[in-house]
């Protein structure tokens, strides 16, 4: 019989459903708390090992998706996901997706006045290793305006999600980038409440930087982990 | 003398409080998928866990040069019962959401989950049924998949659970993931279904799919309000 280890709670970094400032938000939280049930087999389980099967190989260069190289600050993005006991998270996808460098995204809907890049479309995917890291190259995103209130514009960002091991460790999260200034008065990045919300800055890193080639960015993914694995107790499990 | 120079190509900036301080270390918050998630997320045939079909993406969004998802690759056909499973994603004032992405997560027709940490050997595996799938939903708020009725799965303490699929609910506005369950109205044990049990029995209907004249399960998502879906601490 499969052990259940359940995974943890989310943590102090949680945004709430509802944030007054993201009005979107508003009409689409829920009133009730969410209710608390145990684990069970169908959360502590995820898909795995089948990634390729499941959603293509690999797509760890946004730059060479097309004809030419696209406009803009070529980037390296770098780190590990782990859990938050700092344990490794191998073999797990990881989907990107972002605006050119103008700040402008491939959908109908986004229709601002910054060109788009025939050579870029922005859309990504990796698999971590056996120690849990990543590595995608890019150009660098740009800010954008939103309809959010009056001369509203998001921080430029990288959007990327994750299934990690298990249903229960399903995350969506945005990165950001260092001295930018939009951060603080973003109503989004804000939801997460300060020290927190400075975990999805990623940082700038020399020994990541490639010479004359590209800048190198590092951000590190926390998903929930487990008071132990699920491997470690077999003789326990009656 | 020497005069001692800096190395000047492996410098780096003074740390600062960012992902990478130690002080701030934990879970990386969740944000929102944002309205502009089609070309990146739901692949073609993602909402298709059964056939070849297209399903699932929305590619009337974005130019077709730019589709660099999953093109779906040929399977066989999974053992069990086919069904469709839908239904809409609505808000606090019953409008559709149509930028929404539903995920589900099940077993096969066994009750056997395709993660390696259902060890249970004694139920086969489908090497032709993953049981994740992904749906961006319509201009009409509506997400709908192809799917392998699941056989039933052991609850807490063992106890059996109701055959039930995973969901999971992203969107614009949403700024974590909602978890909820999908069940069927005809489903043998959904009256000692141990997680059903712990829902108020006056929202227990929704997580419960009925089944139309068409044949398909349909359940709708209420994001808030009357009818509010039981969403789970996750």
């Amino acid at each position: 019989m499969s052990l259940i280890v359940p995974f943890r709670d989310p943590d102090a970094g949680t945004p709430p459903s509802r944030v007054e400032d993201y009005r979107s938000t508003l009409l689409r939280s829920p009133h009730h708390r969410p209710l608390a049930v145990p684990q069970t087999l169908s959360e502590v389980t995820g898909p795995a090992d089948c990634w390729d099967r499941l959603m293509g190989p690999a797509l760890s260069d946004l730059t060479t998706q097309h004809a030419g190289p696209p406009i803009g600050q070529r980037i390296i993005v770098s780190g590990r996901v782990i859990d938050d006991s700092g344990r490794p998270v191998p073999n797990t996808v990881m989907e990107i997706w972002q605006t050119n460098a103008a700040g402008r995204y491939v959908h109908i809907r986004d229709q601002w006045d910054a060109p788009l890049d025939p050579n870029f479309t922005g859309a990504g995917r990796v698999i971590t290793d056996a120690e849990g890291r990543y590595r995608f190259i890019t150009v660098r995103p740009g800010a954008y305006p939103w309809g959010n209130h009056q001369n509203a514009w998001r921080p430029a960002h990288i959007h990327l999600s994750l299934l990690g091991p298990a249903f229960a460790t399903r995350l969506v999260t945005q990165l950001y980038f260092p001295d930018d200034p939009l951060i603080e008065i973003d109503p989004i990045a804000n939801a997460v409440p300060m020290p927190y919300r400075q975990r999805l800055v990623c940082r700038f890193d020399i020994a990541t930087t490639e010479p004359h080639w590209a800048l190198g960015y590092l951000f590190d993914i926390v998903l929930k982990g487990q008071d132990q694995t699920p491997f470690e107790d077999d003789d326990h499990d009656h | 003398m020497t005069i001692e120079r800096p190395d000047r190509a492996h410098r780096n900036p003074a740390p600062r409080q960012d992902n990478l301080d130690p002080a701030l270390f934990g879970q990386t918050p969740s944000q929102t998928v944002g309205p502009f998630f089609h070309y990146g997320l739901p692949w073609k045939g993602g909402a298709d866990l059964v056939g070849n079909s297209d399903m699932g993406a929305r590619t009337d969004l974005f130019p077709p040069e730019h589709y660099k998802l999953n093109l779906n690759p040929q399977h066989a056909l999974p053992l069990g019962e086919v069904i469709e499973i839908a239904g809409r994603v609505l808000d606090g004032e019953g409008a559709p959401v149509p930028d929404a992405m539903i995920e589900i997560w099940q077993a096969n027709a066994a009750g056997r989950y395709a993660s390696l940490v259902d060890d249970r050997t004694d139920l086969p595996l489908d090497p032709n049924f993953i049981g994740f799938g992904r749906s961006a939903t319509d201009a009409g708020g509506v997400w709908r998949f192809k799917t392998i009725r699941p056989g039933p799965v052991p609850g807490p303490g063992n106890s059996p659970q109701a055959s039930h699929i995973a969901i999971s609910v992203l969107g614009r506005g949403l700024l974590k993931r909602l978890a909820t369950r999908l069940y069927f109205a005809d489903g043998q044990g959904n009256d000692l279904d141990p997680i059903l049990n712990l829902v108020p029995a006056e929202r227990r209907h929704t997580l419960i799919a009925t089944r139309q004249d068409d044949g398909v399960w349909w359940l709708d998502i209420v994001l808030q309000g009357p009818g509010e879906t039981v969403f789970f601490d996750l």
